[in-house]
């Protein structure tokens, strides 16, 4: 069985992208429109890894990432954060909220697939 | 793929764009709502990010650009007014020509943009100019080692100890410790120390830390970019423990039991006995206290992956190869060519005196000869290749003065021939691949008009055929002019007017002296001087070499060249008291030649060979050898530019080892003979070329008829 990823993004051209890319190498793909979508989601099933965006509408990605951290099926769940900013501070927001790691973006559907190998294992 | 998720981006920006719009529009009544702020700020945030990933770079550009400012307005750095929004509503409209243009419409002013990127920086409290963070473009996420330096293996010792709580923030050391996997041999231990007791271990810690020991070529950097998401949160010591060779020179030294076993002073056994008794300072260590067990099983993993790797890098150094000069290697080939004569009288000695002791050495020595003799031959093997691309250039250089339009293709240039034999090949090899392009392909008008490509190609390939090499020279132009050799064959006398010869044969014509059929003489080819050369070249080679052509298809010209020159294993036979050899490669088989085969032939030397008919040259009779042949005679039957015929000798021998010799100057010319060698018992046998027998006798038969 494949693992199952979700994307949060507010970007439908990213999440579509991302998706595209992850399920052509066998990874299934839950789709999250910004945090909240992504959080109530993250609550009803069970998800290996989350790749969200930073910028997001409703609830951004910090918050995202520290109320998936408090959900007892997401303690230790990989969470990679996509960041058009290279600023440490950012990072270092997103680290001290829980986050696994991070890609920039822009991003290439290869180094998304480094990345996804890279935490998942 | 790609254009689906273009597609997905453009719908997707016009769809932000109108947010932006309606966005600012209110921020105008309500300049100080954050909310509406954000909106502003993502929807810009968005376009760039995705824009970026989708190549739309100049959008990406951009709305940087503007989205900085808005960055500033987020955190309440700038406040908003009528002109910020104005310049931003500005901005929208230059984000939507922009997309436009890469949409298929006209193409977005540039200068435009300029001018509004201007006016926004003006809003910037640094000052014009200065972009907070420059690199919102590039830095993929995974730093791709930079221009990976000249692959050096080096070993690292690499300590990876993550903080506790690693876990907490999602990463999963096991797949970190496989990734490293990946990067080359890796050894790793885990360092189980730190565990604490059962009622003490918090589950959801980590307590184990690994050692690794990596040998890998992709340099430290690739390491570290293993761990990039946990920098901060591990404690990482990366050393080199082994750098490629430049520390095997350490440690090289004897120990001092092995010493005194070496001079007799211990027996190999006590030594043994002692050593088992004593504790590995390793197990010491342990004992006292000092170091924990896994720390001891590093360092030993550690001393015994160095240990291997030195080992596989010996092996390897071995291997490497060596520069020798050409001659040297000649004298070795002659040194063998000698060795291989002395056994054969060795062997045939040991044969004559039924001893057991020396007719087993007398075998031995035969053996590795043999091998030897292989392996010599060996050494002078080289890549046809390296000639092939010399004729890359002759052809370009060529077709361009000629004003054609030529290619050459080449197969087999890994096919390897002797180095002296390929020497020797060079020139008339020059000459029929100019010939292809003078008189072969035609001009590209020329080729046009017979419905070709007007790009003619000329093929060079070599194959391996038996303990010969094939190389065939192909081109695709208009193929020989039967008519034009025929007349002028018979012009010149070479062959009777009104015989009808086979296609072969007429081709065969234009290796003859002075021979040309091109109409004028270029400053290539065509003053009848050169086939001959080729022909006389290939056959001092021992080679044969044959024509095909197909009006307007093109000629094929196929030179068979033996491996080697210089030892060729052949067919001992004997005429009389003579002894002859033939070139094992041409000869197919032999049957028997009785009194009665023969009268029943009468006088046609014709044979029946398993219901085909086989003509055959009786040897003794072309040689003049008188005396009375044995009533049962030997046909040597052989394959001769592909037509079997038989030479008829009293006995066959056996297979022989023969090494070449050239005969001296006065005989140099006489037909039929290739050569001489010396036999086991120091007799002399010569080396007889069968295909310029054949082609004589063939001769003499048509001129007979």
């Amino acid at each position: 069985m494949g693992k199952v990823i979700m994307t949060a993004d507010d970007s439908a051209s990213v999440r579509q992208m991302v998706s595209f890319t992850l399920r052509e190498h066998g990874y299934e793909v839950v789709e999250a429109s910004d945090g909240k979508d992504a959080l109530q989601k993250l609550g009803n099933r069970k998800v290996d890894m989350l790749i969200t965006d930073l910028n997001m509408p409703n609830l951004d990605g910090i918050g995202l990432i520290k109320g998936a951290r408090t959900l007892p099926s997401c303690k230790f769940m990989p969470i990679i954060m996509l960041t058009t900013e290279s600023q440490d501070s950012r990072k270092q927001e997103g680290k001290a909220a829980g986050a696994t790691g991070w890609i920039i973006k822009p991003f290439k559907p290869d180094q998304l697939l480094a990345v996804v190998k890279k935490v998942l294992g | 793929m790609k254009d689906q998720h273009k597609q997905a981006f453009m719908e997707e920006a016009y769809e932000l764009l109108t947010e932006l719009e309606s966005s600012l529009l209110e921020l105008e009544d309500a300049p100080e709502d954050m909310d509406i702020i954000g909106r502003v700020f993502r929807a810009m945030h968005t376009i760039k990010g995705s824009g970026a990933m989708f190549g739309f770079c100049d959008i990406a550009a951009f709305t940087h650009e503007v989205e900085t400012v808005f960055d500033l307005v987020r955190n309440g750095r700038i406040l908003v007014n009528k002109e910020l929004i104005r310049h931003t509503l500005d901005a929208r409209d230059q984000i939507k020509s922009l997309l436009d243009a890469s949409d298929g419409g006209n193409d977005a002013d540039t200068g435009a943009g300029e001018r509004i990127i201007a006016e926004l920086r003006r809003f910037l409290p640094e000052g014009p100019g200065e972009k907070p963070e420059a690199s919102s473009k590039a830095s993929p996420v995974l730093k791709t080692p930079e221009a990976p330096l000249p692959q050096v293996r080096l070993t690292y010792r690499v300590r990876f100890k993550p903080a506790k709580n690693v876990f907490f923030s999602g990463a999963n050391p096991v797949a970190l410790l496989n990734e490293l996997r990946g990067l080359g041999e890796c050894k790793i231990v885990a360092q189980r120390c730190e565990l604490p007791l059962l009622d003490e271990l918090d589950p959801e810690l980590c307590y184990i830390y690994w050692d690794i020991i990596l040998t890998t070529s992709e340099g430290v950097n690739a390491i570290k970019d293993v761990f990039i998401f946990i920098d901060d949160d591990c404690e990482l010591r990366i050393e080199i423990i082994d750098d490629g060779g430049w520390l095997d020179n350490e440690g090289g030294y004897k120990r001092v039991g092995d010493i005194l076993v070496e001079r007799g002073d211990l027996s190999q056994q006590a030594l043994k006995e002692v050593l088992s008794e004593q504790m590995r300072v390793g197990e010491l260590l342990v004992a006292k206290g000092l170091v924990g067990p896994d720390k001891i099983q590093s360092a030993l993993l550690e001393q015994q992956h160095v240990k291997e790797l030195r080992q596989e890098r010996e092996k390897q150094e071995s291997v490497a190869s060596i520069r020798v000069p050409a001659e040297k290697l000649d004298i070795l080939v002659n040194l063998v060519g000698e060795l291989v004569t002395v056994q054969a009288r060795l062997s045939q000695i040991a044969a004559n005196r039924s001893e057991v002791d020396l007719s087993s050495v007398a075998e031995e020595v035969e053996r590795l000869i043999s091998e030897l003799r292989d392996n010599a031959l060996g050494i002078r093997m080289l890549p046809i290749g390296t000639t092939f691309s010399k004729f890359k250039r002759l052809v370009h250089d060529l077709s361009r003065e000629l004003g054609k339009d030529i290619e050459m293709t080449t197969a087999g240039a890994e096919t390897e021939l002797d180095k002296n034999v390929l020497e020797k090949l060079n020139d008339p090899l020059v000459h029929l691949i100019r010939n292809c392009i003078d008189h072969g392909v035609e001009t590209p008008e020329g080729r046009v008009a017979a419905g070709k490509p007007s790009k003619g190609t000329v093929h060079l390939a070599a194959v391996h055929s038996g303990d010969s090499v094939l190389i065939r020279i192909s081109d695709d132009g208009a193929g020989l002019d039967r008519e034009a050799i025929r007349a002028k064959a018979v012009e010149q006398g070479l062959i009777p007017a009104g015989v009808e010869l086979s296609d072969r044969e007429l081709y065969a014509q234009i290796f003859a002296p002075g021979f040309s059929t091109a109409k004028k003489v270029s400053s290539v080819s065509g003053r009848g001087v050169g086939m001959d050369v080729v022909k006389q070249a290939i056959n001092s080679l021992r080679g044969s070499i044959d024509i095909s052509s197909k009006p307007g298809n093109g000629t094929t010209i196929t030179i068979k060249i033996p491996l080697t020159l210089a030892i060729i294993e052949s067919l001992l036979v004997k005429i009389g008291n003579d002894s002859f050899v033939m070139p094992l490669s041409l000869v197919d088989e032999c049957v028997e030649l009785t009194r009665k085969d023969v009268e029943n032939s009468h006088g046609r030397n014709l044979a029946d060979v398993r219901g085909q008919i086989i003509p055959y040259i009786p040897l003794r009779e072309r040689f003049k050898t008188g005396g009375t042949p044995p009533p049962i005679e030997q046909i040597v039957i052989t394959r001769i530019n592909d037509t079997r015929v038989g030479f008829v000798v009293d006995s066959v021998v056996g297979e022989h080892q023969t090494v070449i010799k050239s005969l001296g100057r006065a005989y140099r010319n006489v037909k039929g003979l290739s050569g001489a060698t010396v036999l086991g018992n120091g007799s002399v046998a010569l080396i007889l070329d069968l295909p310029q027998l054949f082609n004589a006798a063939e001769n003499d038969a048509k001129f007979l008829h």
